[in-house]
């Protein structure tokens, strides 16, 4: 919640990284072992670090003079109450179809990581590809976007 | 209430904050962070479908929520390295200064 309501953005980036920790909890708490640990890996370690540098290259951490906020900060606010009223109510109405309304003590499924290990060397191997080649690209990418001033100067 | 629900419930208030962020803030990191909120409630979406859902032994949803994970971090890269390219350029990562598309 804090996340985006602090003025100062070094705060915010800290404030998101407690956000990444608690929903990396509530992975480990649904029994999702690898992926709680894949998301404080990945974003403890990666994004919120990746944050804190932007902000500092950026000297974002500076509070503008003219307010933080955009020009229309009530049409924003409006429309994600709105969408958050509309899940809510969505989510409440149908909680008698949900999966998992009548026997909420269900054991939870154990996975190992050789589970997923085997799922994502055959049945999951093309995405798992792709993925990679993604990742590739975007590491180039960005090395070349946020190198490309400097190269030019040169 | 169902635990399906609460954690439905958590996801969605997670979207709108991250929703939130993303519309009101000017600086563009912030922008970026609500964006990684959202992604986190859509991955935490995931994760309760397939613990919750009939067949969790499948690892569809997992194995989803895994991808979007390793997506969500090529975005956020890729996503920053714009901004510190666009600062260098225009000195400013508010947005609403950002309107010039001619370099």
């Amino acid at each position: 919640m804090a996340a985006v309501l602090l003025k100062n953005t070094v705060h915010c980036a800290l404030a998101l990284t407690v956000v990444f920790a608690g929903i990396a909890m509530l992975f480990l708490k649904l029994g999702a072992q690898f992926a709680g640990f894949a998301q404080i890996l990945v974003y403890i370690g990666a994004v919120a670090i990746l944050v804190v540098f932007a902000i500092l290259l950026t000297r974002g951490s500076e509070t503008p003079k003219d307010g933080v906020y955009s020009k229309f900060p009530l049409t924003g606010l409006a429309i994600a109450a709105a969408v958050f009223a509309v899940l809510g109510w969505a989510v409440l109405n149908s909680a008698s179809v949900l999966p998992g309304a009548e026997n909420t003590s269900v054991a939870a499924p154990t996975v190992t990581v050789m589970d997923i290990g085997n799922a994502l060397m055959s049945r999951y191997v093309l995405p798992l590809e792709i993925v990679a080649l993604l990742l590739t690209a975007a590491l180039i990418g960005a090395v070349i976007v946020a190198m490309h001033e400097k190269e030019e100067a040169k | 209430m169902s635990p399906l629900s609460g954690y439905l419930l958590v996801a969605a208030l997670l979207f709108a904050i991250g929703l939130a962020g993303a519309l009101t803030r000017r600086n563009a990191i912030l922008v970026l962070i609500g964006i990684e909120l959202m992604l986190n409630a859509a991955n935490l979406n995931l994760i309760a479908f397939w613990r919750y859902g009939p067949h969790p032994e499948a690892l569809t949803g997992m194995m989803f929520a895994i991808f979007s994970i390793a997506v969500a971090a090529a975005e956020a890269a890729v996503g920053l390295g714009l901004v510190i390219s666009i600062h260098r350029h225009a000195h400013t990562t508010d947005l609403d200064a950002m309107n010039r598309m001619k370099g």
